[in-house]
Order: structure tokens, then C-alpha cells, then sequence
């Protein structure tokens, strides 16, 4: 894995308010290339909010958003337009587009956005669909795939777009249990392609073992960071160690 | 007895014409307040305040006043101010195409907030602008859905149209009451008008229930 010295992403002092409650607090992270870096934490903590906030889909109150070392400027649309193209996202429920299947799901954003040509869009979109194993779901709609198989969707979707980097936020938490695995593994093999990748999960025995960072957040501060090994070993000690072996002991998860 | 029939049979092609002169109406009506009607709706949802006072100032105003009256209106007063010289088809066209506009913005608002809001969401995080989103993924869903609200205004239109009568525009209602004024056949020639408004709503409305089958989203119930 190469590793360069400037961060691909760096976000710095995101705040957000909403509704008169501090939602993000001054956060401040960076993400190497190639890097995976798990948010983990309560739900209200501010995850969902912090990645939306990242490419702008909430607009944040402060805060600053570099990529490859140039700051976005997201009042200016074309900017705005031209760096989100450069993010995946990919949403806990999916938000495919109900009128279109699941090829035309992958190819509409190339044809509208990077204006390639029918045929061209196709292709892509078809190569897309088969690396997240759905190469025979191309002719069906949203309404007809299961959660797992739309999720999938939805990631080949983004992997379309040549991101590069993709914001994930909780990806497996609408999906029913059996369906977890076949979202976590489309998800572990980009890990291992080597796609700059932030994630928000429960899925602590996924944040064990690929994690090249865990944050921690609560109350929209990230108050715990570190390599997974340190912060979730049993005897570690930290908060993020305790609201894990809750939700361990929630999901009787095995490794 | 047989004179009765022998009179619609002479006066059947005469409103057949007539009919057709309904439909020149009603196509034309409806195809003005699609085209307004969905600008409307989109502005209200995603446009500004002014835009947002505007549209509603527009729909009150034509929800809130009869047709019969905004006909008068337009025809003898605010056209001819206007310096438009319409004739009464022409006028009865845009009339009842405002009209229809302010009733179908609302069919096609409703349909668009009924969308689950994620889908905007996914597609600006690809990149789209707003205008590409509500092209590409908004309104094709949200027409869809106001298919059955839209064939419902189509029929109320169809039947709005006979007003244009008042105008002098010789559509269905005209051509019967002068037929009738002559061969004092009045009541064979208005069932015969009510059949023929009949047979236009079912026509149409059939047309649009064929039209929704064939947009269906498979798998999607909604």
C-alpha cells in the first residue's frame, strides 16, 4: 500500500447545529490514501451528520474540506457538483432510485453527470454491477432485490463514479442479519483493493480486523482515536472498549 | 318517435364536429396546465420564497374564482387589455388552462412530496445538480404517481369545457342547444350531448388507467 504524505481528505473544526443542539463540535480528522477509518459510537452521537456534512448534503455552519490538498469551496456549484462526483456515499437505506433498475441505477449519474454515451454507460455500469456479484439483477428494479442486493446496488452505483473515496454510513444497519455478510464482504474486498474509505458501523468484529483507525464519537466530539487493537482490546479501558462489549454482548457477536 | 331519432341522426355529424372541437379544448387545456402545473409544483417545493408566494398567490386566485367568471374576465376584459385578439376557442383553451394549471401544480406537489426524500439526497451526492435531479429521478416518479389525480382533473376539465359555450365556441354544448332552439328536440339533443360528454370521459380515463399500467414500476407498490 502506498502511502503518501498528505492526507486525501482532511476535514477540519466541522461544527453543526441543529435545532438549537450541537451536533458536530469542532471535529477535525484526515484520511490517508488507501486508509479505512471506522466511526463508531452511539447513535446520535453525530456520525451520520459528520459524513453528511462532508460533502455538503448538510450544509456545515463551520468547518473547512480539503481534497488531495485544495480546500472545497461548496458555494460555488460547479465546484460543489465537480467534488461530490469525486465521494461516493453510500446510505443506511440504500436511496436507490425506485424508477429505474439496477442498471439504469449505475448508469444514469455516468450519462447526466459524466455525459459518457449510452453504450459506454451500459458497459460500465454492467462491470460495475458484476464486481458486487449482481451481474444477473442488471433488468431488475429496486422494488424486486433484497436489502442485501440493493445495498449492493447502491455500491456499484458510487464505484462507477471512480471516487476517490467513499463515505459510508451504515451500511449494514437496515439490512436483516443474514443479509449483513454478503454487504460486508463486497465492502472488505475494497478495502483490500486498496479505496480511501470512512465508515460508520456496529459491526465491531468488521472494525477489529480491517480498521486502520477507529474514532470514537459521542455528543459530536470525536473523544477516542486509535488503532482498533488498542482501543477495543478487552482490557483497554477506554470508552470505546465498553460501548463495544455492550453491543458485543447485544449481538452475541462471534469472530 | 321517429322523428326524434331522424333529427339526432341529421344533427349526430354536426356534433360529432363538436366533439371534436370539446377535445381540441380539453387536449389543449390540459397539455397548458401539465406543462405550468409541474414548473408550479417544482417551484413550490424547491423554489424560493417569492417564487413559493407567487404560485400560491396563483393558485388561490384561480381555485377561488368560477370558471364561468374567470371566462367573462379574460375573454371581454383582461385579453382584450392584454391587446390579445383570441378567439373564443383560443380563449377558452388558456382559460380553462390556467385553470387546470393551479389544480394540476397541486396533484403533482402532493405526488412529489410523497417521494421518499433520500433519492434527492443520493443523487447530489453523485453529482447532479438540482434541476438534473428533478428531471432525472424526481418528476418521472412523481408523474407517475399523479396519473390517477390528473385523469380525475381530466374529467372535470371535460366537463368545465362545456362552459365555453358562453363564449360562443362551438363545442359540443353549443351545437346541441342550437339544434335544439330549431327543432324543439331539446330533450333527445342535450342526452345526446350528456352521452357524448360521457363517452369522452370514459375514453379518456380509460386511456389514462392503460397509461399507468404501462408505466407501472415493477415489484413497486406504492
Amino acid at each position: 500500500m502506498t502511502e503518501s504524505k498528505e492526507p486525501i481528505l482532511r476535514v477540519e473544526n466541522i461544527c453543526k447545529i441543529l435545532g438549537g443542539k450541537k451536533i458536530l463540535d469542532s471535529v477535525s480528522f484526515s484520511l490517508q490514501r488507501g486508509e479505512l477509518k471506522v466511526l463508531i459510537g452511539p447513535s446520535g452521537a453525530g456520525k451520520s451528520t459528520l459524513l453528511q456534512c462532508i460533502n455538503f448534503l448538510i450544509p456545515p455552519d463551520k468547518g473547512q474540506v480539503w481534497l488531495e490538498g485544495t480546500e472545497i469551496r461548496s458555494r460555488r456549484k460547479r465546484d460543489l457538483y465537480a467534488f461530490r462526483q469525486q465521494v461516493g456515499m453510500i446510505f443506511q437505506d440504500f436511496n436507490l432510485f425506485d424508477h429505474l433498475n439496477a442498471l439504469e441505477n449505475v448508469a444514469i449519474a455516468l450519462r447526466k453527470v459524466k455525459k459518457m454515451n449510452r453504450q459506454a454507460a451500459r458497459d460500465r455500469a454492467v462491470a460495475e454491477l458484476d464486481r458486487v456479484g449482481l451481474g444477473d439483477k442488471l433488468g431488475l428494479f429496486p422494488a424486486e432485490l433484497s436489502g442485501g442486493q440493493k445495498q449492493r446496488v447502491s455500491i456499484a452505483r458510487a464505484l462507477a463514479m471512480d471516487p476517490k473515496i467513499m463515505l459510508l454510513d451504515e451500511p449494514t444497519s437496515a439490512l436483516d442479519p443474514e443479509l449483513i455478510g454478503e454487504v460486508l464482504s463486497v465492502i472488505r474486498d475494497l478495502a483490500r483493493g486498496g479505496m480511501t474509505m470512512i465508515l460508520a458501523t456496529h459491526q465491531i468484529g468488521f472494525t477489529r480486523t480491517l480498521a486502520d483507525e477507529v474514532l470514537f464519537m459521542e455528543n459530536g466530539i470525536i473523544i477516542e482515536r486509535g488503532l482498533p487493537a488498542e482501543l477495543l482490546s478487552p482490557n483497554a479501558g477506554t470508552r470505546s472498549r465498553d460501548f463495544c462489549s455492550r453491543l458485543d454482548e447485544l449481538y452475541a457477536e462471534d469472530e | 318517435m321517429l322523428n326524434t331519432f331522424s333529427v339526432i341522426l341529421e344533427a349526430l355529424p354536426y356534433l360529432l364536429k363538436g366533439a371534436v372541437v370539446t377535445s381540441g379544448i380539453v387536449i389543449g387545456a390540459m397539455g397548458i396546465g401539465l406543462v405550468l402545473g409541474v414548473h408550479m409544483a417544482v417551484g413550490q417545493v424547491y423554489g424560493n420564497r417569492a417564487f413559493r408566494w407567487l404560485v400560491n398567490l396563483y393558485v388561490w386566485f384561480f381555485r377561488g374564482v368560477p370558471v364561468l367568471v374567470l371566462l367573462f374576465l379574460f375573454y371581454f376584459g383582461l385579453f382584450t387589455l392584454a391587446g390579445l385578439n383570441l378567439s373564443a376557442f383560443a380563449a377558452s383553451i388558456l382559460v380553462l388552462g390556467m385553470t387546470t394549471a393551479a389544480y394540476q401544480s397541486q396533484i403533482f406537489r402532493g405526488a412529489i412530496l410523497s417521494l421518499p426524500r433520500g433519492q434527492l439526497q443520493a443523487a447530489r451526492a453523485l453529482g447532479m445538480s438540482d434541476t438534473k435531479a428533478i428531471i432525472s429521478i424526481i418528476l418521472p416518479q412523481a408523474l407517475r404517481f399523479s396519473i390517477p389525480g390528473w385523469s380525475n382533473e381530466y374529467s372535470i376539465i371535460l366537463k368545465d369545457s362545456a362552459l365555453a359555450f358562453v363564449l360562443g365556441t362551438s363545442e359540443i354544448m353549443a351545437r346541441s342547444h342550437f339544434v335544439a332552439s330549431r327543432t324543439y328536440q331539446e330533450l333527445p339533443l342535450y342526452i345526446t350531448a350528456g352521452c357524448l360528454y360521457f363517452i369522452l370521459t370514459w375514453l379518456g380515463v380509460r386511456a389514462l388507467l392503460k397509461l399507468e399500467a404501462k408505466v407501472r414500476i415493477p415489484g413497486y407498490s406504492h
